[in-house]
């Protein structure tokens, strides 16, 4: 194993103060418990957004809280969810009254330790609702798993919903229009190569030279299938076909309520994509896929988008969303109305998303 | 009589346990998760224990709290989530008491294993912790409703467990990272159900040893 760290178990602390370091005016910085909130919380009578989620994936989250998008992020160890005790620390500390939304992505460590946070945060007197993202089509039902788990859609939610709270929402209101957000995203990655975590010291898991794997989530674990290497255009053409037949996706979904202080269960439907949607079109890289290479996806991508009239009104092309060194992409693309494109639109000042300011 | 030193003592050797098993329940993480219960689990439990010998002396009650808040806070992933559960609702029902009779213990583990499946919402046979906890309980309620003494009652608990956890091995898993393989988890024993046999064996072993020291 070749990386640039000191020592395996300071990885996750010494990157959240190389980030205090770099970004004085946008954030500060938490490491007992860890969290990173925005410069200027708790931001008096705005909602607050709070995410979280293992480490390894970085920009997401700690390098979007600032302006306009996240309040808080609680990084976990490499790959493994962070604890409520961080969630709920930060949550207090960014609350400026209007409420705390917390966006979870549907990984079961995740999902109970954000639960465990947001029944905490209620016990002090936070008001406190919780959105789920779960856009990952490689994964096929939702009865017999843990279902679809929350990977590049995150990021767009993650910018929508903090923009809405910066534009004055209340909490429900950011609560559900984040919701609408995830429910209209649909993502699907590959990967020409695994990663390696620090503490493990070797891949994940093996790939030969001609092989690549098909569906994988952002944790470096195992895909939906394994296929021999073919051509770009044929990649982004297997992944947007994924993406774009995916038939009607119906989940429960547990979601806080402040009223109650207590889970309610909601069905949602992710409806397929129809000719003439608009969509923002997300092209992620895994972590070590070059921005060229990105550029020759999302080439072939807008050509079948063209084909298939899906209109893309917006688009982001980047490492946003990673899986530590890995080389490979997901394709994101989210349903969006006029409201969201307002809001996608509106001023973002973080460390990995800035424009309009 | 079931006391305070008899529940440190198991804490302490279900961390020994744990620690001893670790590159074992990683290997067995590693073929349907993300291969880091083994590393997770241990350094909870030692955690649980150094916290433990901070603060000598607290009724039943703080020892539990102590121990779940301290397993949801260090292991990270959903098994700390879920264990810390355990622990922070068997804190609830032993409250400042300094003993527990078998029944009480009972009590302790089932209010515990309740808390397990409110957070997890796995059911039996969905490949989990659950699959080592739910037939453990039954056993030491059955055992216990036997007239067995407690040191026989907390050996077929923990043999219950054992039985569980091998009944993992066919199972596809429908919760948790392993639920992703799909058909592919058969085959593999859980990791979770494995974690729970070794600190249910334990309880088993600390009490049996509390037992032989007394007589």
């Amino acid at each position: 194993m070749k990386k640039l760290i000191n020592a395996v178990d300071a990885v996750v602390r010494e990157q959240m103060e190389g980030m205090a370091l770099a970004h004085p005016d946008l954030l500060r910085v938490s490491l007992e418990p860890k969290y990173i909130v925005r410069a200027d919380a708790p931001v008096a009578g705005k909602v607050a957004v709070v995410s979280g989620g293992g480490s390894g994936h970085e920009p997401l989250h700690g390098g979007f809280v600032g302006y306009g998008m996240l309040d808080g992020a609680c990084p976990g160890e490499i790959f493994t969810s962070p604890t409520p005790d961080q969630i709920f620390a930060c949550g207090m500390e960014v609350n400026g009254g209007a409420g705390v939304l917390l966006i979870v992505k549907n990984y079961t460590g995740d999902v109970l330790s954000f639960e465990t946070a947001a029944e905490l945060l209620h016990g002090e007197g936070v008001v406190v609702r919780t959105v789920l993202v779960d856009d990952d089509v490689a994964v096929k039902d939702s009865l017999y798993t843990a279902g679809r788990r929350g990977v590049g859609g995150t990021v767009i939610v993650e910018k929508i919903a903090g923009a809405a709270a910066e534009a004055g929402y209340s909490l429900a209101q950011t609560a559900a229009l984040a919701q609408r957000v995830s429910v209209n995203s649909r993502s699907m990655g590959m990967a020409l190569t695994s990663c390696t975590t620090p503490s493990a010291g070797k891949p994940t898991f093996d790939l030969a030279e001609n092989e690549i794997e098909i569906g994988i989530g952002i944790h470096g674990e195992p895909g939906q299938r394994r296929i021999p290497i073919v051509d770009a255009d044929a990649i982004t053409t297997l992944l947007a076909e994924e993406i774009l037949n995916d038939g009607p996706y119906t989940r429960t979904v547990r979601s806080f309520d402040p009223m109650t202080g207590d889970w309610a269960e909601v069905s949602l439907t992710s409806e397929p994509f129809r000719v003439g949607d608009r969509v923002i079109a997300f092209v992620n890289s895994m972590g070590g896929t070059p921005v060229s290479e990105l550029y020759t996806v999302y080439r072939r991508l807008a050509m079948i988008c063209k084909e298939r009239n899906i209109v893309i009104v917006r688009n982001l092309i980047g490492a946003y969303i990673t899986s530590l060194e890995m080389q490979g992409c997901s394709i994101t693309l989210t349903r969006v109305d006029e409201e969201m494109v307002r809001l996608w639109d509106a001023p973002v000042k973080t460390p990995a998303l800035r424009w309009g300011i | 009589m079931i006391t305070t030193a008899d529940i440190e003592a198991w804490l302490q050797r279900a961390a020994a346990l744990l620690e001893a098993n670790k590159g074992y329940l990683t290997e067995l993480d590693a073929a349907i998760g993300d291969a880091d219960h083994g590393v997770n689990i241990a350094r909870g439990f030692a955690a649980v224990v150094q916290k433990l010998a901070a603060q000598p002396g607290q009724p039943l009650g703080p020892i539990f709290k102590s121990a779940g808040m301290t397993l949801m806070s260090t292991v990270g992933g959903a098994s700390g989530m879920l264990y810390g559960n355990f622990f922070l609702k068997a804190a609830n029902v032993v409250g400042d008491r300094q003993t527990l009779t078998p029944a009480d213990l009972l009590t302790v583990l089932e209010a515990g294993r309740d808390g397990v499946v409110q957070r997890g919402r796995a059911e039996p046979g969905d490949k989990t912790m659950i699959d080592a906890w739910t037939p453990a309980v039954n056993a030491l309620k059955d055992a216990l409703a036997a007239g067995q003494p407690l040191s026989a009652a907390l050996h077929a608990t923990a043999a219950a467990a054992e039985a569980g956890m091998r009944a993992t091995i066919p199972m596809q898993a429908r919760k948790g990272r392993a639920s992703y393989l799909g058909e592919r988890s058969i085959g593999h024993q859980d990791p979770g159900a494995t974690s729970t046999y070794l600190i249910l064996r334990a309880l088993a072993d600390a009490l049996a040893d509390e037992d032989a020291k007394r007589a």
